[in-house]
């Protein structure tokens, strides 16, 4: 079938601001985005400019919005798009640095800020320590994110001032707050209690939307908030 | 204007095994991670079943066993005494991952999970051992985030988007390395006293593959640039499960929770080729079964592919054909909601990529290259060996899947690969950090940076109109031809004579991108030309070696033959040419056998 990429462009080399560039292409239903892509830099244009590496929705380097919505482009194929005209841009609140690559800089501080590391200064026993699979089970759905940034670029708190530490952020505090091995959950919630933390989220669901792991955001967000309010973990 | 760096340590990757390194060596030493993506952008994060190590969690297992196995899985090329050196830490270096946080699943007392994976085998009675410590089915991601977490948690200095595209050597030791910045395109010269290669593999030589786009070989493209050889290149895995025709992997785990692998007739074919352990044999038999079944007319519907089978009603017919037990005794019997949270993210592939439920019909798989066993030769501590007879390189270390030590040998076995990573990620780090304190920086010769200057400014300046991707589909298609699970002389003197022609027409590849920001152009063709000398390298070396064994099978060479080849292979490219000498393979207590599964 035939369709027409129309693709963000942007060079901060030679243009003042970013314009629109259409492409048209056969494509297979099942082919990915990123092979679109992946063909438009072949056989159009060597200079068109985007991040990749897996091509299986696993390393989060090709978050995109593609016709109006966050997802991966390695995780879209045609058929699962209505129309045959896609638009493809690069994820909203970040600095463009060229085409469809952003400055991820903010996004890592903001996830570093949350201390997404476990903290347990007891000394460890000669084997594992033990986690019941109930005690797993509570943070699982936290440990799969891929720090792709969908979530937050789809925030419209996160688009209005980027110092909202935003979602994925919350997500990486969530993950080491409700791990039964972890000594620092009070601090970490001291820290989402910021003037620019979770409160900062207002329940929209973007972000549960555009999450490609299909991770619950906003249930973790409001776990999280529910234990500032209560001053509890459970 | 080339900017100028120094550290004690310069570590090139953040995978798995860059970022163990890089936690043992920044200890004590200044230490630097260079990487060409985010470090949570690293292939190991595609890891998917498990890490192996005898926990012996579920059942009675002992690292012996994993060191046994892992020797008959290498087809006995693997060298013994590494092999041993890696299973006996195996135990240590997973506890060590669970320490730092690693949400392993958890067996209903609260131990690590572990599952069966093809080749590990309980030594007794020779059936399958539950030996993989999981994650659900992403246990590389796992791995790969709580290795970042505690390089952030420890403060590691990572230059992030930095592509290495030389290594610098005086008077035969190592002295740092040269880096593009993708942001700028600027070079930058990193001078370091110890340099670790932990760039990964190069599989995407080959059409069909498992490997991400950036896993171009640039760490041992680099190195033998310089003078240093690569070991046992004509090894390179083809996965049994890949998705068919796109190549995305689909963990051994399917099999190790009571998949199979049916041809167009329904039947289970691994029956035939490997009456024990069936459908958990080693990859290189179960891919090569597969390439055997479709000759005979057996693909699905005549075509290139089988079907994988999850579904509860065939796990469960097979388990109790097989008499698989729980280990409490009882029936080993699934349910979809197990497979689900279990098998997660293959699900979710299945379903995203053909429109597949897996729990309730089979997908469709053929074999995918997947990892290379050969790579940069090095001790257990990863340091880089020079020659056959162990010459060692003052200051230069590799480790993990850009690396050859060599544990894998013909053939890697699932699980290892992980392990490779953490352990000799560890010990390269820690001897890279030992060698620093010890040594002094080289006088850098003037314009350090030149060569990689010359190599962009080739590219650059080229002319003939020859298109990068065309030329990287030609390679890619007769590797997968005739350099894949079966071999053949004329085959491979084929795809040796295309890829010499490649090798010229990319010299005629010039970049469109003439700026500076993320010249991802420039740096395809150079990867590009990377991985055309790996695929020349490897088919030279697979050409030489005259027998069949682990991952090589020679159709005009059936056999294993010990007499001959029990040896690894060295190669050096110089001047264009690839020249090959021979190494002995250390055997320690296990003399070659017939490998049977």
């Amino acid at each position: 079938m035939q369709v027409t990429l129309r693709i963000f462009r942007f060079n901060p080399e030679t243009d003042k601001k970013g314009h629109y560039e259409k492409y048209k292409l056969d494509a297979e239903p099942t082919d990915r985005v990123l092979d679109l892509l992946e063909y438009v830099k072949g056989y159009h244009d060597g200079t068109l400019s985007f991040r990749r590496s897996c091509a299986h929705g696993v390393c989060g380097s090709d978050a995109m919005r593609i016709n109006g919505v966050n997802r991966l482009a390695c995780k879209v194929l045609v058929q699962d798009l209505k129309k045959k005209k896609i638009t493809v841009e690069p994820i909203l609140g970040m600095k463009v640095i060229k085409d469809l690559i952003v400055d991820m800089e903010p996004f890592f501080d903001h996830y570093r800020s949350v201390m997404p590391y476990l903290v347990n200064d007891e000394p460890p026993p000669k084997k594992e320590r033990l986690q019941s699979a109930e005690e797993h089970a509570r943070f699982e759905d936290t440990t799969k994110c891929i720090l792709c940034a969908c979530c937050t670029t789809s925030c419209p708190s996160f688009w209005s001032g980027e110092k909202y530490v935003g979602p994925a952020a919350i997500v990486a505090g969530h993950r080491f707050i409700f791990d039964s091995r972890d000594h620092a959950a009070a601090e970490r919630l001291k820290i989402l209690n910021d003037a620019f933390g979770v409160f900062r989220c207002h329940t929209i669901f973007n972000c549960t939307e555009a999450c490609p792991r299909e991770i619950e955001v906003t249930r973790a967000i409001g776990e999280v908030k529910k234990a500032i309010a209560t001053g509890k973990v459970d | 204007m080339t900017q100028y760096h120094q550290f004690d340590v310069v570590i090139v990757g953040a995978g798995g095994a860059g970022l163990t390194a890089a936690l043992h060596a920044s200890k004590t030493a200044s230490t630097a991670v260079l990487s060409k993506l985010y470090p949570t952008r690293s292939h190991t994060g595609t890891a998917q079943g498990g890490v192996g190590a005898a926990l012996g969690n579920i059942e009675e297992d002992h690292p012996d066993w994993h060191t046994f196995d892992t020797v008959k899985g290498s087809d006995y090329l693997g060298d013994q005494d590494a092999i041993e050196f890696m299973c006996q830490e195996a135990v240590e270096a997973v506890y060590e991952l669970e320490h730092m946080g690693l949400p392993f699943s958890r067996t209903p007392d609260g131990r690590i999970a572990q599952r069966p994976f093809g080749g590990h085998t309980n030594n007794i009675t020779g059936k399958p051992v539950p030996r993989a410590c999981y994650s659900a089915d992403r246990t590389g991601h796992m791995i790969l985030q709580t290795l970042y977490q505690q390089c952030i948690k420890h403060n590691v200095t990572f230059f992030d988007e930095f592509q290495v595209l030389d290594l610098l050597t005086v008077g035969g030791i190592s002295a740092g390395v040269v880096a593009v910045e993708m942001l700028t395109g600027e070079l930058h010269v990193f001078h370091a006293k110890s340099v670790i290669f932990a760039t990964g593999g190069h599989g995407r030589i080959w059409e069909v593959t498992s490997n991400a786009y950036t896993f171009t070989g640039d760490g041992i493209t680099v190195a033998m640039r310089r003078g240093i050889p690569a070991e046992d290149m004509e090894f390179f895995q083809f996965h049994p499960t890949g998705i068919y025709r796109m190549g995305i992997l689909i963990t051994e785990g399917v099999r190790g929770e009571g998949g199979v692998l049916l041809n167009n007739e329904g039947e289970r074919f691994m029956n035939r080729y490997a009456p024990t352990v069936k459908d958990l044999a080693s990859r290189d038999v179960v891919s090569r079964a597969m390439y055997l079944e479709i000759r005979e007319g057996r693909g699905i519907n005549g075509k290139r592919y089988h079907y994988l089978d999850a579904t509860p009603e065939t796990i469960n017919k097979y388990a109790a054909e097989d008499g698989r037990t729980n280990p409490d005794g009882s029936p080993y019997v699934v349910t979809a909601e197990e497979i689900l949270a279990k098998l997660p993210d293959i699900v979710d592939f299945a379903r995203t990529y053909l429109g597949v439920d897996p729990v309730s019909e089979p997908m469709p798989v053929q074999p995918t290259a997947h990892y290379a066993m050969g790579g940069i030769p090095t001790s257990i501590y990863g340091e880089v060996y020079l020659d056959e007879k162990g010459t060692i390189m003052p200051g230069l270390y590799a480790a993990g899947e850009t690396a050859c030590v060599s544990v894998h040998g013909a053939n890697r076995l699932g699980t290892n690969s992980l392990l490779d990573i953490i352990v000799f990620g560890k010990y390269s780090g820690i001897k890279a950090a030992e060698y620093a304190s010890g040594a002094d920086f080289q006088k850098l010769r003037e314009d350090p940076e030149g060569f990689t200057r010359q190599q962009l400014e080739a590219i650059q300046n080229a002319s003939g109109g020859e298109n990068v991707t065309d030329i990287a589909n030609e390679m890619k298609s007769v590797m997968f031809d005739h350099v894949g699970v079966f071999r053949t002389d004329e085959g491979m003197q084929e795809a040796l004579d295309k890829v010499r022609e490649l090798k010229e027409r990319i010299k005629k590849v010039k970049a469109a991108d003439v700026g500076k920001t993320f010249n991802t152009d420039l740096l395809n063709i150079w990867e590009l030309g990377s991985l055309i000398e790996l695929a020349e390298v490897t088919t030279v070396s697979a050409l030489a070696r005259q027998e069949s064994r682990g991952a090589h099978a020679r159709e005009d060479f059936p056999e294993r033959d010990d007499e001959n080849w029990l040896k690894h292979t060295f190669a050096w490219y110089t001047d264009g040419q690839v020249e090959l000498k021979y190494k002995p393979v250390t055997i320690t207590k296990y003399e070659p056998k017939k490998r049977v599964y």
